[in-house]
């Protein structure tokens, strides 16, 4: 099993066209004084490239932030594509996810959603959970 | 469904020399970790190297390093070979967390192998770090594998140095020749590049690198068969890398001829086993604290009965007996 004890490892992404990048450097910084290790992959990734990060890197988590309206699309394409890869990690979404969207993307594999306004102690406390649960 | 965390080092170290990246990957968290299963690893992997070429590339934050690494590992793979990269990030003295952001400048990358290193606050850490991750990439076959730290701290320096090449980014405005001459980084390099060779200085702070090149060779402190070529580059238009990577072809062809490649890595090795045993110590001497023996070596000092070098003459005799 993976050592709870040991600092946390996270990739960081935006996946596909979406330019909003404010929030993701947000959470970086809030995860990173919180003590974790947080690879930052930036903009306009694909599932491939995350996928090929979250394996070199031996993350334990991944984080996608999505403002675009295209998370019923592309979060369950990630959660597809790290199934493909044989790789049991699990994928947190952060950004704007409709309250309506939520069952939707839970159903689909999503380990955990964080909408707007939530805070950095709930943002921290998220992805421990979720870490520490796989 | 099957995951690599779970298994034992000797399973990871089978899939891993099949190239298998999740394996790779957990072998080098494990390395890094630097636990029981680091030594296994080391012992099971030091028997398989192949010889992998190690480049360091250091420069200060800001200089471009990433990108120039990124660039060239991509005109590696496309020209045949198999590169690694260790991209090495500080840690937060205050909360051990890290922002690793190398990637990003290397979001073009295919096929190489690219692993983020934190550089963790604890003494010696990545001075055990580096060497193991390097034993990982060259026994699964990874060549070259290119070692990126931003230049400040002995062992950051220390690691950087103990490359086969080392490659030294500096950029316009730098400093002038004085800067040049200060001791550091500038005199392990074994090649320069200068970057960003579009904006304003950049062929000063080239003539300054020849100046004290000039200067090194005078005092003899260069050795007379190679002089460390300067290299202009500028990422934005793509431009002078590989000439950066046909100069480290011929460092490396002129290590070889000299005998030069054998001295360097049994250097190498050497450091580890330097950076291994201080760690043993330290750690023997943290745990000598919570002992009797040393609270009253500490009392005796503090009260004048012997002095500080007398106690640690007797604090060592502790420690080796």
């Amino acid at each position: 099993m993976t050592d709870k004890t040991e600092q946390i490892r996270i990739v960081l992404a935006k996946l596909g066209l979406d330019g909003h990048d404010r929030g993701i450097k947000v959470v970086a910084r809030m995860l990173r004084d919180a003590g974790m290790e947080v690879i930052y992959l930036g903009l306009r990734q694909t599932t491939d490239s995350i996928v090929a990060a979250v394996e070199q890197e031996d993350a334990d988590v991944v984080g996608l932030s999505m403002h675009n309206a295209g998370h019923l699309t592309l979060a369950p394409a990630m959660v597809e594509a790290l199934r493909q890869g044989d790789i049991d990690v699990p994928l947190i979404v952060g950004g704007i996810v409709p309250d309506a969207d939520v069952e939707a993307l839970e159903q689909a594999g999503v380990a955990a959603i964080l909408g707007p306004g939530a805070s950095a102690e709930e943002v921290v406390a998220t992805v421990r959970s979720v870490v520490s649960e796989a | 469904m099957t995951s690599v965390r779970n298994l034992p080092v000797d399973a990871l170290v089978e899939l891993a020399l099949t190239d298998d990246r999740r394996a790779v990957g957990r072998l080098l968290t494990l390395v890094e970790r630097n636990g029981p299963e680091a030594t296994e690893c080391a012992m099971m992997l030091h028997a398989h190297g192949t010889g992998s070429h190690v480049i360091g590339i250091t420069g200060a934050p800001g200089a471009g390093k990433s990108t120039l690494v990124g660039e060239m590992v991509q005109q590696m793979v496309d020209g045949g070979s198999h590169p690694a990269v260790l991209a090495v990030d500080p840690s937060s003295p205050l909360t051990g967390g890290a922002i690793l952001g190398d990637r990003v400048r290397m979001a073009g990358v295919t096929e190489a192998f690219i692993r983020s290193v934190a550089t963790r606050g604890h003494a010696g850490g990545l001075a055990l770090a580096i060497p193991g991750a390097v034993r990982v990439f060259d026994a699964v076959g990874y060549n070259p594998v290119v070692i990126e730290t931003v230049g400040v701290g002995q062992v950051e320096v220390d690691v950087t140095a103990a490359a086969d090449t080392t490659v030294v980014v500096v950029t316009p405005g730098m400093g002038d020749a004085v800067q040049a001459n200060k001791a550091g980084l500038l005199e392990v390099a074994d090649i320069f590049v200068v970057n960003k060779a579009d904006r304003p200085g950049a062929s000063d702070a080239r003539r300054d690198l020849e100046l004290m090149l000039d200067l090194s060779h005078m005092t003899g402190q260069e050795d007379a068969s190679y002089r460390p070529p300067i290299l202009m580059t500028n990422s934005l238009e793509g431009e002078g890398h590989s000439a950066v990577i046909d100069a480290i072809e011929t460092h490396r062809r002129h290590l070889v001829d000299t005998g030069q490649l054998a001295k360097r890595r049994r250097r190498r090795i050497e450091f580890e086993i330097e950076s291994r045993l201080s760690t043993v110590f330290e750690q023997r001497m943290i745990e000598l604290k919570t002992d009797q023996r040393w609270v009253d070596i500490v009392d005796t000092t503090t009260a004048g009965t012997i002095a500080p070098p007398a106690a640690s003459q007797q604090v060592a005799n502790l420690l080796l007996h």
